[in-house]
């Protein structure tokens, strides 16, 4: 083997490799553009912590060489909320699946859009529950077969970024596994952004959901989302709905500017209390 | 003279496919050998062609593949990282 190692080596735990998502999944996809987001945008790895949930994009947290949790099933929000308020200079990053985030923890996820609460949240959506079998998600398309729907899925599904956008996220976006350097350069504005940040990964998941719904491999369905995608801009995210084998609307939707959870709580201190409100102090782990 | 190298890491791959498919000037091809779990990795067909962009690696789901630049110095060719 030759002397260079690959550039996103160090981000990963590689005695933990080769990783369990299956041949054809996207998930590792995203953790590379995520680790070339890191390189790109030269964040201090050293206030950076990264909270994953429970699902196959949950493993996540464990293959990363971070600082990094793996939380209860739904509650990667709230664990990453406690973090970021017990130590403000964090920067946290929430990386969970579509149904652990909007599903079981679809609550928190619209509670902590609605405060403004200072995460990077990367929501990647395979459409599916995957690691349980492939049953119907709340993101699951019309029509969809899975395991607990074999006539096909009548449910309408959650359409993410509407959802987010409506609950008051600063940065929406969404791509696919295939725009893999406009998800990096996605991700690593969002570093800059202060505030409620999501971006939403579409991803396959040949193994439970192309396959039932005979859409091909991971290939094949990547290969689909180069001919369907289409980059929209600033897009109304009401027009970003899924379906099984329709157009996808991508693009950053939402850029806007709004005061963060812990602004508005230390306006609110310093007006209510005058001179008695003191600043936090730094946190010192040691 | 190429420009760029691709590396391989055999063992980690998976055969997803998505090198070869997107590699934008058709650089790789799946191999008929097999990996110590039964896939077929990618092997390089055209190593001139390679630009080097690393797109094979941003795309790899296995983080098994990367790509990296190489510059020319007179005619020794020196890796653009060390």
């Amino acid at each position: 083997m030759s002397d260079l190692t690959n550039p996103v080596e160090p981000f990963l735990r590689s005695d933990r490799m080769p990783h369990i998502w299956c041949p054809g999944c996207g998930i590792g996809t995203t953790v590379n553009c995520f680790a070339r987001a890191l390189i790109e945008s030269k964040i201090d790895l050293e206030h950076l912590a990264l909270v994953s949930g429970i699902g196959c994009t949950g493993r996540v947290a464990g293959y990363v060489k971070l600082d990094s949790f793996h939380t209860t099933h739904g509650r990667a929000i709230p664990f990453a909320t406690g973090l970021k308020l017990a130590n403000p200079k964090l920067n946290v990053v929430v990386y969970s699946g579509d149904g652990d985030l909007s599903a079981i923890g679809g609550n928190h996820l619209i509670h902590a859009a609605r405060r403004n609460i200072d995460l990077k949240v990367i929501c990647v959506n395979n459409l599916i529950y995957a690691m349980t079998g492939g049953q119907t998600a709340p993101t699951t398309p019309g029509h969809a077969i899975t395991s607990t729907s074999p006539y096909g899925t009548c449910e309408p599904a959650f359409n993410l970024p509407h959802l987010v956008e409506a609950a008051g996220a600063v940065y929406v976006a969404r791509w696919t596994t295939f725009h893999v350097r406009q998800l990096a350069r996605s991700i690593a504005e969002a570093f800059q952004k202060k505030g409620f940040s999501f971006i939403e990964v579409i991803s396959p998941c040949p193994t439970l959901y192309q396959r039932r719904n005979k859409l091909g491999d991971g290939l094949d369905t990547m290969k689909y989302y180069k001919e369907k995608s289409k980059v929209r801009h600033g897009a109304p995210t009401s027009e970003a709905g899924l379906t099984m084998t329709g157009e996808i609307v991508v693009g950053k939707f939402v850029d806007r500017d709004r005061p963060d959870y812990q602004t508005l709580v230390r306006a609110q201190l310093a007006e209510s209390l005058g001179d008695r409100f003191v600043e936090q102090a730094e946190m010192v782990c040691s | 003279m190429a420009k760029g190298r691709v590396s391989i890491v055999v063992e980690r791959c998976k055969a997803c496919g998505f090198c070869v498919e997107f590699c934008p000037t058709k650089v790789l091809a799946l191999s008929s050998a097999f990996n110590s779990k039964g896939y077929h990795p990618p092997h390089v067909v055209h190593p001139e062609k390679c630009s080097g962009c690393d797109l094979c690696g941003m795309y790899c789901p296995d983080f098994a593949i990367y790509g990296t630049k190489v510059k020319t110095v007179g005619a020794q060719e020196v890796d653009d990282e060390s």
